[in-house]
C-alpha cells in the first residue's frame, strides 16, 4: 500500500435558507471570489458553488435557491432536495448543512429548519439580521435558543461581516459531529405510516426511497411527487398512499395540514423562553416606509417614478454605450486595416469578428445598469412590493406581478429583460414572460422606425400640432408590440403553458439599506455570465452572416465596365503627386459625411435616378482639387462595387430567392436581403440598406442621402417607386414584431434551457411579423395611402 | 367568514385552510395554520392583492387565495 499522505478530502456544505435572509451576502462573504456558476442539468436553476478554507481544510459551499420549504412541487424545487439528499449526480453529497435564518422572523424560518433536520445531516444555524430583530423590539436569548434547538447557533450580521469567524469555526466543528439529535415533530402514528411505506419501498425497489422522500410523498397532496417519475417511487408505493392518508384522517391527523401544525408547534416550543416579541405592536421605520410605498396614491406615484427612472436609465445608457463600442471597434478596425491586406481575411476580421464582439459587448452596459437597479430594489425590499403593486394588472394576461419588471426592461432591451425573468419562480410564468419579452419595442427598433418614418411618412400634424404623424406611427409600433405580446401570452397560458395558477403567497420583506457588496457582486456576476455564456454564440452567428454576405465575392461576376471605371480612376490618381492626394484625402475625411459628396451618375442600374434631389441643388460646393474629385468618384465606384458584390453574394441570392415571398409585403429583393442580413441585430438593416443602395456602410438612420436614395428607389425596369407609405409601414410593422436579434435568441436558449424555445420564438415572431407586414401593406394599398 | 371578506384593518384568527393544492400548501407553510392571528394591513392600489401581518411578518396574498382562509367566527 502507498504510504503517501492523502490530501485532506474536500468537505461540502450546503447553504439553505428562506428568501430575503441575506443568504447571497453570506455566500459571498464566505467564499469571496472563488465561485463557480453553472446550471443543474434539465432545469433552469442556477448552480452556484464556492470554495473556502477553514484551518487549512478545503470546503465546497453549495448555494441552494432561497426557499420557504423543502416540499418540492416543481422540478426546480426538486433540485434542492436532490442535492441535499446526495441524489444529484454532479454535485457532491453534502457533509453538513448551513441554514441561515432571519432573527426577526424566527417562527417561519424555523419551519424550514425543522424540515432540514430530517435530512439527518449535521446542521449549523446562522442567525442573521439580529439588528433588524432588535429594532423590531424582539429580545433573543441565543444560549437558550441553542440549548432548546440542540444545534450550534451563531449570531451574525452578514452585511457587516460580524460573526463570520465564529461561523467558520462552527462549520468546521459540525462536520465531525454526528447527525442532529432532534426528534421528528410529526405525530407517532404518522411516523409509523412512513415506516410502513419504507418497508414497502425496500421490498420493491433497490435502493429504497429515502425516508425523507417517503414522508414527502405521503404529505404531498398537490400530486407533484407522485407524477415526477422519481427513482424509487414504485406503483406499489403510490397505491398504498391513499389508504394511509385515510387511516391518518380517521385518527384525527389530517394530511397535509398536520405538517404545518406540527412544525409550527415545534418552532413555538423551541422559541419558548428564548424569544420574546413585544406585546404592543411597535411602529418601526420599515412599517412607516411601507405605509407610504403601498398607499394607493403615494405608492402609485413612487412606483411610476421608480419604473420611469429605471426605464429611462436603461434606455439612455444604450446610446453612449453604442458610441463607446463604435469608437472601440473603429480603433480595432483601423488596426486591422493597417496590418491585414485587403481581402477576405480583413473583411472577416472587420465585419465578422470585431462587429461580432462589439455586438456582444454593446449589451453589457444595459445589462449591468438594469441589474444594478434590480439588485438595489431586491436588496432593499422594494422588488416584492413592485410585484405586489402590479399583480392585478398582470393577472389579466395570466401572469403575475413578478413579470412586470422583466417586461418593462424589455422596452429598453430584451436581453436584460429576459435575464431578469429569473426572479419568477414558477416555470410556466417565467417561460411565457421570456417568450413574449422580445415583442416589446426595444431601443434597437427605433433607428428602423425613424428611418422609415422620416423618409416616407408625410410631415403632418393634427390637433394644433400636438399630434405628429411620424411620432404617432412610432407610438403605434410600441402599442402594437404590447397588444401582440398580451395576446401571445394569453394564448400560451391557455395552451402549452396551461396549468393551475401558481400561488402569489409571498413575503413582503422588511425594508433595509441595500448592501453595496451584494449589489456590485450581483451586477458583475450577471454581466460576466452574459458575456461568457452568450458571447461565443453571438460571435458565431455574426461570422456566419458575414460569410453569407461576403462569398462568393468573385470579380468575374461584376459588370466589367464597373471594374474598368475603378481601374481608370486609380490610374489617374496614381499619376497625381502623392502629397496632393494625401491632402485631398484628409480634406474629404474631415468633412461631414453629407449630401455634398454626391457621386456622378452611375452607369449600372443604380436606383439613384438622374434627378436626384441632392444633385439638383446647384449651390453644393464641389471638391476643389482634381484629386478630391477623383477620390470622391473612387469612393462612389467602390460603393457600387460593394453593392454589386452584396447582390451577387449568397445573401443577395437569398434576397432574390425570397422576393416572391416578400413581394406581397410590397418589398423588393433589396429589402428582403436587408431583412435577412439584419438577423444578428435589427439595427443592421440601416447599414445594409446603405451598402445595397451603393452608399457604403456608414449611413445611419438620420442620413439625408440614405433617406433620399430610398425615396427615389424604383422597381427594376420601371419608374414605379419601391417605397410608398404602405411599404414603409409594412417594414416598420415587420421590424416591430420580428425576432431579428441573434443575441435575444441565444439568451432565450440559455434561460429556457433548450434551443427549441429559441427556434419557437424565431418562428412565431417571424410568422407574426410577416402576417402583420402583409396586412399592413395590403390594407394600406387598398385604402389608398 | 373568509379572509377575503374581512374588512381592511381588521384582525382575525385562522380556523381552517380550504383545499389540498399548491395554494393551500403554501398558505400552511407560510404559517397560516388554525389558531394563527392575522391582521389585514391593506391592499394594493387596484384592490388586490392584500397585505397581511402574520407571526410578526408581512405577507401578500391575492383575494382568491385569501378566500381559502376561513376565519373563526
Amino acid at each position: 500500500m502507498s504510504t503517501v499522505a492523502k490530501p485532506a478530502k474536500t468537505l461540502s456544505v450546503a447553504l439553505v435558507g428562506n428568501p430575503n435572509t441575506g443568504k447571497s451576502t453570506l455566500f459571498n462573504a464566505l467564499s469571496g471570489s472563488r465561485q463557480r456558476v453553472g446550471n443543474y442539468p434539465g432545469v433552469t436553476v442556477e448552480k452556484k458553488t464556492g470554495r473556502l478554507e477553514i484551518d487549512g481544510r478545503p470546503f465546497t459551499l453549495i448555494d441552494l435557491p432561497g426557499t420557504y420549504s423543502l416540499a418540492p412541487r416543481s422540478p426546480d424545487e426538486m433540485v434542492t432536495v436532490d442535492v441535499l439528499l446526495g441524489r444529484e449526480a454532479e454535485t457532491p453529497s453534502p457533509d453538513a448543512v448551513l441554514c441561515i435564518v432571519d432573527a426577526s422572523n424566527l417562527e417561519r424560518n424555523l419551519y424550514l429548519v425543522s424540515q432540514v433536520l430530517e435530512l439527518g445531516l449535521p446542521t449549523v444555524i446562522a442567525l442573521n439580521m439580529t439588528d433588524v430583530a432588535a429594532e423590531k423590539g424582539i429580545t433573543l436569548d441565543v444560549a437558550q435558543l441553542q440549548t432548546q434547538l440542540n444545534l450550534p447557533v451563531v449570531p451574525l450580521q452578514a452585511n457587516r461581516g460580524k460573526g463570520l469567524p465564529e461561523l467558520r469555526a462552527a462549520i468546521a466543528a459540525a462536520v465531525h459531529a454526528g447527525p442532529p439529535q432532534v426528534a421528528n415533530p410529526l405525530p407517532e402514528k404518522f411516523q409509523a405510516e412512513v415506516t410502513a411505506l419504507g418497508q414497502l419501498s425496500a421490498a420493491h425497489s433497490d435502493p429504497p426511497l429515502p425516508r425523507f422522500l417517503l414522508e414527502r410523498l405521503l404529505l404531498d397532496t398537490s400530486g407533484y411527487l407522485a407524477q415526477a417519475n422519481l427513482a424509487g417511487v414504485t406503483p406499489e408505493l403510490l397505491a398504498a398512499i391513499p389508504a394511509a392518508r385515510q387511516r391518518l384522517q380517521a385518527a384525527g391527523i389530517p394530511v397535509p395540514g398536520v405538517e404545518a401544525a406540527s412544525r409550527y408547534q415545534w418552532a413555538a416550543s423551541v422559541l419558548k423562553g428564548a424569544m420574546q416579541r413585544p406585546k404592543e405592536r411597535r411602529k418601526n421605520s420599515s412599517d412607516a416606509v411601507d405605509r407610504v410605498l403601498t398607499h394607493w396614491f403615494s405608492g402609485t406615484i413612487v412606483f411610476v417614478l421608480v419604473m420611469l427612472a429605471i426605464f429611462q436609465a436603461v434606455t439612455w445608457i444604450g446610446e453612449p454605450a453604442g458610441t463607446v463600442i463604435d469608437w472601440f471597434t473603429g480603433l480595432l478596425k483601423a488596426g486591422v486595416v493597417a496590418v491585414v491586406p485587403e481581402g477576405a481575411l480583413r473583411s472577416l476580421l472587420e465585419r465578422g469578428v470585431i462587429d461580432g464582439v462589439g455586438g456582444v459587448f454593446v449589451f453589457v452596459p444595459q445589462i449591468a445598469l438594469l441589474f444594478l437597479f434590480i439588485a438595489l430594489l431586491e436588496d432593499c425590499g422594494y422588488m416584492a412590493r413592485a410585484a405586489y403593486l402590479m399583480d392585478r394588472v398582470m393577472v389579466r394576461v395570466g401572469l403575475s406581478g413578478k413579470s412586470f419588471i422583466p417586461l418593462l426592461s424589455s422596452f429598453a432591451c430584451a436581453i436584460p429583460g429576459i435575464l431578469a425573468a429569473r426572479v419568477i419562480e414558477n416555470r410556466r410564468d417565467r417561460m411565457v414572460t421570456l417568450l413574449v419579452a422580445p415583442l416589446m419595442s426595444c431601443s434597437a427598433r427605433l433607428p428602423v422606425y425613424q428611418l422609415m418614418g422620416a423618409a416616407f411618412l408625410p410631415d403632418k400634424s393634427f390637433l394644433f400640432g400636438l399630434l405628429h404623424l411620424r411620432a404617432l406611427a412610432i407610438v403605434g409600433m410600441y402599442f402594437l408590440g404590447i397588444v401582440v405580446a398580451t395576446l401571445v401570452a394569453w394564448i400560451l397560458k391557455r395552451t402549452y403553458f396551461r396549468g393551475p395558477t401558481p400561488p402569489f403567497v409571498m413575503e413582503l420583506p422588511t425594508y433595509k439599506w441595500p448592501g453595496i457588496g451584494t449589489v456590485t457582486h450581483r451586477v458583475g456576476e450577471q454581466s460576466w455570465s452574459f458575456v461568457k455564456r452568450a458571447g461565443t454564440l453571438i460571435l458565431a452567428v455574426s461570422i456566419v452572416v458575414w460569410a453569407l454576405a461576403y462569398y462568393p465575392h468573385r470579380d468575374a461576376d461584376l459588370d466589367p465596365a464597373l471594374l474598368a471605371e475603378q481601374q481608370q480612376i486609380e490610374t489617374k490618381l496614381a499619376a497625381l503627386p502623392p502629397e496632393e492626394v494625401a491632402a485631398a484625402e484628409e480634406k474629404l475625411s474631415a468633412e461631414e459625411p453629407s449630401e455634398d459628396q454626391l457621386p456622378t451618375t452611375s452607369p449600372i442600374d443604380a436606383p439613384t435616378p438622374s434627378d436626384s434631389p441632392a444633385e439638383s441643388k446647384p449651390s453644393e460646393p464641389l471638391p476643389t482639387s482634381d484629386a478630391g474629385v477623383l477620390l470622391t468618384q473612387l469612393q462612389d465606384v467602390n460603393n457600387r462595387i460593394a453593392g454589386a458584390h452584396l447582390e451577387n453574394s449568397f445573401l443577395g441570392q437569398m434576397g432574390h430567392a425570397v422576393e416572391p415571398a416578400v413581394k406581397p409585403l410590397g418589398w423588393d429583393w433589396r429589402l428582403g436581403c436587408a431583412a435577412i442580413a439584419s438577423f444578428p441585430a435589427r439595427e443592421v438593416i440601416v447599414a445594409t440598406l446603405g451598402i445595397i443602395y451603393n452608399l457604403g456602410e456608414d449611413e445611419d438612420e438620420s442620413s439625408p442621402v440614405l433617406r433620399d436614395t430610398l425615396r427615389n428607389a424604383t422597381w427594376k425596369g420601371t419608374d414605379r417607386p419601391i417605397f410608398t407609405i404602405p411599404v414603409a409601414l409594412s417594414v416598420m410593422v415587420f421590424f416591430a414584431l420580428c425576432a431579428q436579434c441573434a443575441a435575444t435568441l441565444v439568451v432565450i436558449n440559455k434561460e429556457a434551457g433548450h434551443w427549441g424555445w429559441s427556434l419557437f420564438s424565431f418562428v412565431y415572431m417571424t410568422a407574426l411579423a410577416y402576417i402583420g407586414a402583409l396586412v399592413t401593406y395590403q390594407l394600406g394599398t387598398w385604402i389608398g395611402l | 367568514m373568509t379572509l377575503a371578506d374581512a374588512p381592511i384593518g381588521s384582525e382575525g384568527c385562522v380556523a381552517e385552510i380550504e383545499g389540498n393544492d399548491d395554494i393551500a400548501l403554501r398558505l400552511l407553510e407560510m404559517g397560516l395554520i388554525p389558531g394563527t392571528e392575522v391582521r389585514i394591513i391593506g391592499s394594493a392600489p387596484l384592490g388586490d392583492p392584500l397585505e397581511l401581518e402574520v407571526r410578526g411578518y408581512r405577507l401578500s396574498v391575492r383575494r382568491t387565495e385569501a378566500a381559502r382562509v376561513i376565519l373563526q367566527s
